[in-house]
């Protein structure tokens, strides 16, 4: 009787993945825990292991399928029961083998936990009971998502998500719009057209992209910063740090330590949009903004605000040469609660980016620029850098938004030799 | 409009069928020179003559072989057996017999008698004095039970059942008899059997009932309004059939289900209600469809005590109304 | 075996007493051998497998003639019970009719092929045999005549039944309403003295049914139910008492059973030979082929060609029937209600 492999679930936030590539064929045989196939989820390609020993009968799913968890992908004609016990014979040199903790487990200073990082506290916190039947109806009629409906307030018996919840919930959400009409079919490609086809990661690109656009009304606002004495300071020590630590010491880490001391003094734009509330996240996640070749990722430094600026250094390099490299997995990128893009690398200093849906707000740092601005009524050359923040108009006004500018603004511009790295 | 009790919108109900049409007659134990042990059909022989009021032996069976017989011939009857706790001798003309006729017989001949009989307890009538028995009737097709709760009910339900081509089990609540007033329409009019009524409209849960807790139902649900909820109350009326529409709308539009009666628990009409609110309104539950009914032993007992734990008063309505509003 | 049972014949000039012609004699007759060959014919089809229960009538063909006759056919209602085939062919109800119930076919006119073979309603000859709970027709007849007393019609019950029914406590309570109120009923016991494996002592402590007949008020006529025209006299007069308001009578037809209770039934287990040797001793077809042969009014060329006429119409009704559809599948849920329940539709 064939195994049927399900694709398991993983992530609190992810409910599907995409089949990118099969690495076992029908016919081939697989030992357990050895890879199955290449699953995109949340961007982050992960190989999924063996749930068996045995020979691959069919695939279910062909590649590029997208998945929900939990759905079967693969049947695989399981190897043998294990062998009777031998035959009494001279006893046996008892041996021990190391063994690794299956994938989806880690093994932590007390005990063996499931992988992935428990999510940031939603308030709350204990476990609810199941969603009676007509709430799931509601849900599914009105495409509730399981993030939204990790925001909804149940009123009910042990916070229990009730009918009436689900209904005032969906009154509050008149301000999204429903359901986007289904995209009219692309139209065919003529003879001077080239198709390229969606991999995965574009494709979760794309969804996400479209969704905040869609849901969040953005404003944006931009401030200079004259990072003169930083950047001095930084061109002094870099080279030391970077034979030192083996990390090169860009601008951002000093960008994130302000970012992070900033949101320390102006919560809410550590947060989520609710519904009917804002949700302040008490960590703070720091995503990165990176140009990986097969796509834009955000791997998070979690709890940043606990990292010292070559801490953050050293963070931020390890993250992107994985995201580079495409070996993010799925605890690199979730749990984020606000986003640091640096476009400047890409030589802008100008740019309007997109909020990384639900977080409320999103910060670039542009590229140092040196250019004559007025200092004490004289013209002098200054090393400017300009950042901006994207922010969700619902969560946040103008004036939160300009002070916390000003704060990241203080604090990057009063930094120099006397700013401890560690 | 005119306040009657229970018991006088019955003998108005059997007076004006009666009158109306003769070929109703009524049998029974003590029902003529008597009256009725409970004056049901009090001044009837008087009126009408022995020759359709008929005092019958103490033989239940008979009472309603003899009716089934009469209604093959022509005639309409009325039997009444004097405490549903002396029914068991009936089920062989009832439900063996009278129910089945019409079907079997391919729709040739049907059998238009009533049985009517007086149930439940609070009386401290004991356990040959209380029984609830629609429970095993209302399994019976071809067979109709109905349970009015109120007067306006009861003589409409009534006139209707006398009227009805098919066997009716016509059950009245004996504790309703004469401590439930109501207004009564002295005008002619029937109730279809079959048909539920909400007898209090409200948002927040669905309660279900007949017979006398229907009346504790009403009474929980004044004290629930006092804390905010607002409880639906719906009197099924029909036991057999259910009105199935009534059911499913009023727990679509609450979501939430209890259902209360006297009758022991196992196997009750209750099991019936919530059965078709899981099978077919599934998909507007937001609890767990719940019952709150007498418990599974043989009867109530004649002692008070045994008789007050016995039964779904309305402190107990309200707390299983309370707890389900908070689910 | 030897027999020592002398079966008397039937008094010779019997019939002219009664009013009856040779004409009404022979009719009687032939009903009694189509009854036996339809019979014959329906045990046949059962071991055939085409009949799923046969309820032989052999033995009582003389019993059920006669009190037909002894009724007012035309305007009497009759409950009968499952042993009456002679009764509903003498009432004029066909082979072929009564095959299509035995086949449970469609269109068999009592149930439509719901209840075993003639069990249902025949209202065109006010039949009813509506149970095959044994006694449950008693009060039913009973009430039935109290219908056409307060109806003030000139109708009378004839509620047939056996031994066993006289156990069962529906019975007592039917004749002592009956007797209560001088209700115009015919109360006819078949006794054949053995309610399946139930032997008559084991059944009562009394050797006669009859003898009830005073504790419930009414007077109790025992007949030999093998003469036809014992019985048909004893039943015109209880219908002729009761049509004038003097009140039910309770006429027991001693007869035999010659097959087993039906076809389901192995009687070897159970009876011993003695008796059933004995009781086709007093099987009342030639018994009553004697009496007629006797007063001249049958021939053996007219017997040869009743019976000849009888096995033609048995062997063509059989044919019929064996034709015709059984019920739909698509009818099981029809009739379930004469008046529809629930809301009044478009109101």
């Amino acid at each position: 009787m064939p195994v049927r492999v399900e694709l398991p679930h993983v992530g609190e936030t992810v409910t599907e993945g995409i089949i990118q590539k099969w690495l076992k064929q029908p016919g081939e045989r697989v030992k357990r825990f050895e890879p199955l196939a290449e699953v995109v989820t949340d961007k982050v390609t992960m190989e999924l292991p063996s749930p068996v020993e045995g020979v691959v009968v069919r695939h279910l799913v062909p590649e590029g399928a997208k998945v929900p968890m939990g759905a079967p992908i693969c049947e695989i004609e399981a190897a043998e029961a294990p062998p009777p016990a031998e035959a009494p014979g001279p006893p046996k040199r008892p041996t021990a083998v190391l063994e690794e903790p299956p994938p989806n487990m880690v093994m932590g200073p007390t005990g063996l936990r499931p992988r992935g990082e428990p999510p940031a506290p939603t308030p709350p916190e204990r476990e609810r009971p199941p969603l009676s039947p007509v709430v799931q109806r509601l849900i599914a009629e009105h495409g509730i998502t399981p993030e939204e409906v990790q925001r909804i307030q149940g009123t009910g018996l042990g916070g229990r998500i009730t009918k009436q919840d689900v209904l005032r919930y969906l009154e509050g959400r008149t301000a999204a719009p429903a359901p986007p009409p289904p995209p009219p079919p692309p139209p065919a490609p003529e003879a001077e057209e080239e198709v390229v086809p969606l991999t995965p990661v574009r494709r979760i690109i794309a969804e996400n992209m479209a969704r905040a656009a869609r849901e969040i009304p953005m404003a944006w606002s931009m401030v200079e910063v004259d990072v003169t004495p930083l950047a001095r300071w930084r061109e002094a020590i870099k080279g030391e740090f970077e034979r030192k630590e083996g990390v090169d010491l860009t601008f951002l880490p000093f960008v994130v330590k302000a970012v992070v001391e900033a949101l320390k003094e102006h919560p809410l734009l550590n947060a989520s949009w609710g519904g009917d509330k804002i949700i302040v996240k008490k960590r703070v996640h720091i995503g990165i903004a990176v140009a990986a070749p097969q796509g834009l990722v955000v791997p998070v430094i979690h709890n940043a605000d606990r990292l010292s600026i070559a801490g953050l250094a050293r963070a931020i390099h390890e993250k992107v040469q994985r995201a580079r490299q495409n070996r993010l997995t799925l605890d690199d990128v979730q749990g984020g609660t606000f986003t640091v893009n640096n476009t400047g690398a890409l030589g802008s200093v100008l740019s309007q980016a997109i909020i990384a849906y639900p977080q409320v707000a999103i910060l670039t740092t542009e590229r140092v620029v040196k250019r004559p601005v007025v200092v004490d009524d004289a013209i002098a050359i200054r090393s400017i850098m300009n950042i901006t923040v994207t922010f969700d108009h619902r969560a946040l006004d103008g004036h939160q938004v300009g002070a916390f500018m000003q704060a990241v603004k203080e604090r990057l511009e009063g930094m120099g030799p006397h700013t401890p790295l560690y | 409009m005119a306040v009657k009790t229970v018991i006088e919108a019955i003998r108005e109900a059997m007076r004006e069928e009666m009158r109306r049409d003769p070929r109703v007659i009524i049998l029974g134990e003590d029902v003529g020179r008597r009256g009725g042990v409970f004056l049901a059909t009090e001044g009837f022989l008087d009126e009408f003559g022995e020759e359709r009021v008929i005092d019958t032996p103490l033989a239940e069976a008979s009472i309603v072989g003899i009716a089934v017989g009469a209604a093959l011939n022509g005639l309409r009857p009325i039997a009444e057996i004097q405490f549903t706790d002396f029914i068991w001798p009936i089920v062989n003309q009832l439900v063996g017999e009278a129910a089945r006729h019409h079907y079997a017989t391919n729709g040739q001949v049907s059998v238009p008698i009533v049985v009517r009989s007086p149930y439940g307890g609070m009386v401290r009538g004991g356990l040959y004095h209380s029984q609830s028995v629609e429970g095993f009737f209302a399994h019976c097709p071809g067979l109709k039970v109905v349970c009015p709760a109120t007067p306006y009910d009861a003589k409409g339900l009534l006139k209707a059942a006398i009227r009805d081509d098919d066997p009716v089990l016509f059950l009245e609540h004996k504790r309703t008899y004469r401590t439930v007033r109501g207004e009564v329409p002295d005008e002619d009019y029937t109730i279809p059997i079959g048909v539920a009524d909400v007898k209090r409209e409200g948002g927040d849960l669905s309660v279900f009932s007949y017979g006398l807790t229907l009346h504790y139902c009403l009474q929980a649900a004044e004290a629930l309004a006092r804390e905010g909820i607002q409880v639906e109350v719906v009197d099924l009326r029909t036991v057999k059939p259910l009105d199935k529409e009534a059911i499913l709308t009023s727990v679509g539009k609450t979501g939430k289900a209890l259902i209360v009666h006297e009758d022991n628990l196992t196997g009750g009409v209750g099991a019936e209600v919530a059965a078709i609110i899981a099978e077919e309104g599934f998909t507007s539950l937001d609890a767990p469809v719940r019952r709150l009914c007498g418990p599974d032993v043989p009867a109530m007992p004649f002692a008070p005590t045994l008789e007050q734990a016995f039964m779904p008063t309305t402190e107990k309505i309200i707390e299983a109304m309370r707890a389900l509003a908070r689910y | 075996m030897s027999d020592t049972l002398t079966i008397p014949s039937i008094a010779p000039g019997k019939h002219r007493a009664l009013g009856l012609n040779p004409e009404d004699l022979l009719d009687m007759y032939s009903k009694m051998v189509l009854t036996r060959v339809l019979d014959q014919r329906v045990w046949a089809l059962n071991r055939q497998g085409k009949v799923a229960i046969v309820g032989s009538c052999t033995g009582h063909e003389g019993a059920q003639v006669g009190a037909a006759w002894g009724m007012d056919r035309s305007r009497d209602i009759f409950f009968t019970f499952y042993r009456d085939l002679c009764l509903l062919l003498t009432l004029g109800i066909t082979p072929k009719e009564l095959l299509l119930g035995y086949m449970a076919k469609a269109g068999e006119p009592f149930s439509g092929g719901r209840m075993f073979p003639g069990h249902g309603v025949y209202p065109k000859y006010r039949v009813f045999n509506l149970s095959n709970v044994v006694g449950a027709q008693m009060t039913k007849a009973v009430g039935a005549a109290l219908a056409a007393k307060i109806r003030r019609e000139p109708t009378v019950v004839l509620v047939s039944f056996g031994d066993g029914a006289t156990s069962q406590g529906e019975w007592h309570e039917a004749l002592n309403f009956a007797g209560i109120h001088r209700l115009p009923v015919v109360f006819l016991c078949e006794n054949n003295r053995w309610a399946i494996s139930v032997p008559h002592h084991k059944q009562m402590a009394v050797p006669d049914v009859v003898l009830r007949a005073p504790g419930y008020g009414m007077p109790g006529r025992l007949v030999d139910g093998t003469d036809p025209l014992e019985v048909l006299q004893a039943v015109r007069e209880a219908a002729e008492r009761a049509r004038r308001g003097e009140g039910p009578t309770l006429v027991e037809a001693k007869v035999e059973r010659l097959m087993p209770h039906t076809s389901d039934d192995d009687d070897r287990r159970y009876r011993p030979r003695e008796d059933l040797e004995r009781a086709k001793a007093r099987d009342p077809i030639p018994r009553f082929r004697s009496y007629l042969m006797g007063e001249g009014i049958l021939t053996e060329e007219q017997d040869k060609a009743i019976w000849e006429r009888a096995q033609e119409e048995v062997d063509k009704a059989t044919d019929e029937a064996e034709k015709a559809p059984f019920p739909d599948p698509s009818t099981l849920l029809d009739h379930l209600w004469a008046t529809p329940p629930g809301r009044p539709k478009g109101g």
